[in-house]
């Protein structure tokens, strides 16, 4: 699946998307946020708060017990503070 | 006549003055326009700002917009309205954003274009970043901005 990332996120990361093949263990966004930040010092960094964290499945809002399964583009970024 | 529901997300400015014309032109079923801008000031708190760089999702942004448009249109009876967002680098005193609502009356013009702001504040995609002497830093999300899109769910 592809993930994107933005704003502080993104930076921290160091990297806007990438395509990520997680277990299929991995089965909610929470779970997913769980396992991306074991993957790098930049991915601790920005999930070191997940509770923060605001994710969204094919472009809406979703909660952190959301199912990933069938998700095209999963993405992950701060709160927002458009308008 | 139809309801007309205009939503762009853009990096180069709008005509305010010409978004409200187009919105009621030709048109005798609208006695109110409620326009809300939203501008870059020049700085937070004491700290002087030169710009404000708005990044957003492109594709999610057009689409959280036009979802919270839909239910402004059917919580309302507003004859059209119209949301633009800007995104990119903005100096203080340009435009960020614009929320026009048309209705026969008043109150239905009023409430939609706060509903609509208070939702763009908090749902929308979009971060904005400050630049400043000293570099940058990311705006952080604020409490009151979540308690104002709220009070719409109650």
């Amino acid at each position: 699946m592809k993930v994107k990332y933005f704003a502080w996120v993104r930076e921290r990361i160091g990297k806007a998307e990438e395509t990520i093949e997680p277990p299929a263990s991995v089965r909610t966004v929470a779970e997913l946020i769980a396992w991306l930040t074991a993957q790098g010092e930049g991915y601790a960094y920005a999930f070191e708060k997940p509770k923060v964290i605001r994710a969204a499945i094919d472009q809406s809002h979703v909660q952190p017990d959301a199912p990933i399964s069938g998700a095209r583009e999963i993405a992950f970024f701060p709160p927002m503070t458009g308008g | 006549m139809t309801a007309i529901v205009t939503v762009r997300v853009q990096p180069e400015d709008f005509d305010t003055a010409a978004e409200i014309a187009a919105l009621s032109h030709g048109r005798t079923d609208i006695g109110a326009v409620v326009s809300f801008s939203g501008l870059c000031r020049g700085n937070d708190h004491d700290t002087p700002i030169s710009a404000l760089v708005l990044e957003h999702y492109p594709g999610m942004a057009e689409a959280e917009i036009m979802r919270h448009a839909e239910e402004a249109m059917a919580r309302w009876p507003l004859q059209g309205l119209t949301v633009i967002h800007r995104f990119g680098r903005i100096t203080p005193g340009e435009n960020i954003v614009l929320v026009v609502t048309a209705s026969s009356h008043r109150r239905a013009a009023f409430e939609a274009a706060e509903f609509l702001m208070d939702y763009l504040k908090t749902n929308a995609p979009f971060w904005k970043r400050e630049e400043t002497a000293d570099g940058g830093s990311w705006v952080e999300a604020k409490s009151h901005d979540d308690a104002a899109a709220a009070r719409w769910t109650s």
